[in-house]
């Protein structure tokens, strides 16, 4: 009996050091910092040369994370303009998103913990995506292809204390939504995402983006939360363009719904407006349509953004929580529909 | 001594919970390690998953575990992800020998995926039927050669074995039991469903199709020699589903699916409809989508049986109450909808060539006309519209989807 214990504990330790992943692939670094794409301490985020901050109008609802965004172009390249697809990126390029929550909404000046940094590396054959988790000593991130869980707890805006198991995804889950024909693709930089304020001239004339045409000819999507920004319809077009249409768009893992969000559909059906679910299970909630216009409490697509149940809810991945005030913006839309 | 072993468990406890985690991350990273050509090794035991396991991109290989009801894996305590497993992009994929348990959304999804195989895989939502569970438990989706083969489904809030939008299907040896459908094949080109038992669900096989789909109308679809018998589970779908109209007591239900053959199936003790044919139009759910066709064209039942132990319908349905009405204890068999596409029809009321519904020596078997399109009242038993009988379908090409691994 002692022995048959004993055994076990042996076997089971051993089975948990083969199974903890080491080794390195050429292709890319275990850890964040050998990259050198910062200066300085790392989680300042202060970008070396060759890499650029920048910002997008409708972001992706992450639990509240905020996001910190860089790309790294290979010196004397540039991004190719595209007018509805993401731009064109050269070979050696990184698209770097850092996930951070504040300890304390409220103030400006208010620790951050850091959570991952998701990196995009455009090699000769295509995108590769790669997840690194920050150490708890905040000093580095380290490569995770298998993802992680890690507790955050902040307060929020309304000084409420949030709790959270924070979910970094696996590599290939990252495919789950950058994903266009099958390949491996980045999402953000479109120029409708980039056409804000002067940002796309001033890369412009730093070399950084070529092939820009006039400024009216440049597609936008307003700003969900800035009413200033656009219609309520809008808006509305804009969050489900950001939150939904990586992957509702003919070309992307969702084309099997029929349901397509991004700003390019005007079909009424396409955006699921009187269209019955095709495999949405209980993710439906007992509702006969993702639309039903004037009434957000029929509507299936309330319902799975209303949802925290992962059998459910829409996105599929990256969201645990309730998006409050997303919801708030779509109902508004359906509200006013007729 | 006594102190030792108490030790000793709890350790081993202690590590038993942090192993469990190991696993999980162990086989998600073989997952996205495996090279081409390789195969993924479960262990036996029961292993708990917390998250989907994902796997993308990636060429002839094969997942293998130690065995139905050896391996298992149970999602029960999931916190993310909309299935259990996912698997996207690749080719000749083979899942064999393993028990998957209890994911909160579709159990197996398997997309844009050419040669898929499930051999010897049971998938289950463990306890009673409830419209908790998933949605699917079998679930390739634009796939091409799938095979599905030895399998058991139970309990999925949807189908138990699902085929979407694919082309090339075998399912066969298989059995579904207490899901809302048993096996359903929707929107797919030449598939075979043979040699498989459907039982004790809402549904035992269904064909559709559907409207705005990217893949339009499928076809060419054989269901034979399959077993389905006493389909009168209540219909525990989350209403606004498409499975949800399915009535309790369903044997096989086409919908809108054109060249279709059904025969040499024993169909028994499904008490309200051995066996239906209708439009999409008979679902009354709008229709936008010009390009797809809703009505059934070329559908040949025959040499079935059909028996019934209870002839009265179940009740909880529309068509249950109506026929119950109509019929008391004798209800019909195969019914038809009666909405024919403008012009089917020629003279003196026969189908127009490429437009048949027929129905042939299926022994005592009753036929129904509901006649819907004229007035449910216009129903009829008169056969002769029906009595006719069309080519053999090719079904699907087997070598094809054998040929893979």
């Amino acid at each position: 009996m002692k022995n048959a214990l004993l055994l076990l504990c042996v076997g089971g330790f051993l089975f948990f050091f083969s199974t903890a992943f080491s080794g390195e692939e050429e292709n890319y670094k275990l850890n964040l910092s050998e990259y050198g794409f910062f200066e300085g301490e790392l989680s300042e985020l202060i970008p070396a040369d060759g890499v650029f901050s920048y910002e997008i109008n409708a972001p992706l609802f992450s639990d509240y994370a905020h996001k910190a965004r860089f790309i790294y172009l290979p010196e004397g390249t540039a991004m190719s303009y595209q007018n509805e697809r993401v731009f064109d990126f050269p070979v050696g390029a990184a698209i770097l998103k850092t996930f951070y929550y504040h300890q304390d909404e409220r103030k400006a000046d208010s620790p951050k913990r850091l959570m991952e940094t998701r990196v995009l590396l455009h090699k000769k054959e295509g995108w590769i995506a790669l997840p690194y988790i920050w150490n708890e000593e905040q000093t580095d991130a380290v490569l995770e292809v298998a993802g992680g869980s890690e507790m955050i707890k902040w307060k929020n805006d309304k000084g409420k204390k949030q709790q959270l198991e924070y979910q970094v995804p696996n590599m290939v889950q990252c495919k789950g939504c950058h994903s266009y024909d099958k390949q491996l693709t980045p999402i953000g930089p479109s120029a409708r995402q980039l056409n804000m304020g002067s940002q796309l001239t001033e890369l412009a004339a730093k070399g950084l983006v070529v092939n820009l045409p006039d400024a009216n000819e440049i597609p936008q999507l307003a700003q969900w939360e800035h009413r200033e920004t656009g219609t309520v319809a809008e808006r509305a077009r804009a969050y489900l363009d950001g939150n939904c249409g990586h992957c509702h768009n003919p070309k992307g893992p969702a084309s099997t719904s029929g349901m397509f969000l991004t700003t390019h559909f005007d079909d009424p059906t396409a955006l699921g407006i009187n269209k019955a679910p095709i495999a949405a299970g209980r993710g439906g909630g007992g509702r006969a349509y993702g639309i039903v216009p004037g009434k957000p409490d029929q509507s299936i697509l309330v319902y799975r953004m209303e949802s925290e149940d992962p059998g459910e809810m829409m996105p599929e991945l990256g969201r645990q929580l309730i998006h409050d005030q997303g919801v708030a913006l779509i109902r508004e839309w359906i509200e006013e529909m007729r | 001594m006594k102190f030792l072993y108490s030790f000793l468990a709890i350790i081993c406890f202690a590590f038993s919970l942090h192993a469990q985690k190991n696993v999980e991350k162990a086989i998600q990273t073989q997952f996205i390690m495996v090279e081409d050509g390789g195969t993924v090794e479960l262990e036996a035991g029961t292993f708990e998953m917390s998250g989907s396991l994902a796997m993308d991109s990636k060429n002839d290989i094969i997942i293998k575990g130690k065995g139905m009801d050896k391996t298992i894996l149970t999602w029960k305590g999931q916190k993310t992800g909309a299935e259990g497993i996912k698997i996207t992009n690749g080719t000749n994929i083979t899942i064999q020998d393993v028990t998957l348990q209890d994911s909160k959304g579709d159990c197996i999804k398997v997309q844009e995926t050419d040669g898929i195989s499930f051999v010897n895989v049971k998938v289950e939502w463990t306890g009673k039927p409830s419209k908790k569970n998933g949605a699917y438990g079998f679930y390739p989706v634009q796939c091409k050669n799938v095979l599905i083969d030895k399998c058991e489904a139970i309990g999925a809030s949807d189908a138990g074995i699902y085929v979407g939008q694919s082309d090339q299907i075998v399912v066969r040896n298989s059995r579904a039991y207490q899901n809302v459908a048993g096996i359903e094949i929707e929107n797919s080109t030449n598939a075979d469903v043979h040699n498989n038992i459907a039982e004790d669900n809402t549904g035992g096989i269904l064909v559709f199709d559907l409207p705005d789909l990217m893949k339009k109308n499928g076809g060419n679809v054989r269901v034979f020699n399959n077993k389905i018998t006493g389909n009168n589970l209540k219909n525990f779908s989350p209403p606004g589903n498409m499975v949800a109209i399915v009535p309790p007591g369903t044997g096989i239900l086409v919908l809108a699916t054109s060249d279709v053959e059904i025969f040499d199936n024993e169909i028994t003790n499904n008490r309200t409809l051995g066996t239906g044919i209708a439009s999409y139009l008979y679902t009354q759910i709008p229709l936008k989508d010009e390009e797809y066709d809703a009505y059934p064209k070329r559908v040949y039942v025959h040499d079935n049986v059909y028996q019934k132990d209870s002839k009265r319908p179940k009740l909880n349905s529309d068509i249950g109450k109506w026929l119950f009405l109509k019929f008391k204890k004798d209800v019909p068999d195969i019914l038809y909808d009666g909405i024919p596409e403008d012009g089917a029809m020629g003279e003196n009321e026969q189908f127009k060539l490429g437009y048949e519904i027929c129905v042939k020596n299926n022994g005592e078997a009753v036929f129904l006309n509901l006649n819907a399109k004229k007035g449910l009242k216009y129903h009829s038993k008169d056969a002769g519209a029906f009595d006719c009988s069309l080519e053999a379908l090719e079904g699907a090409k087997e070598s094809l989807v054998k040929g893979k691994k």
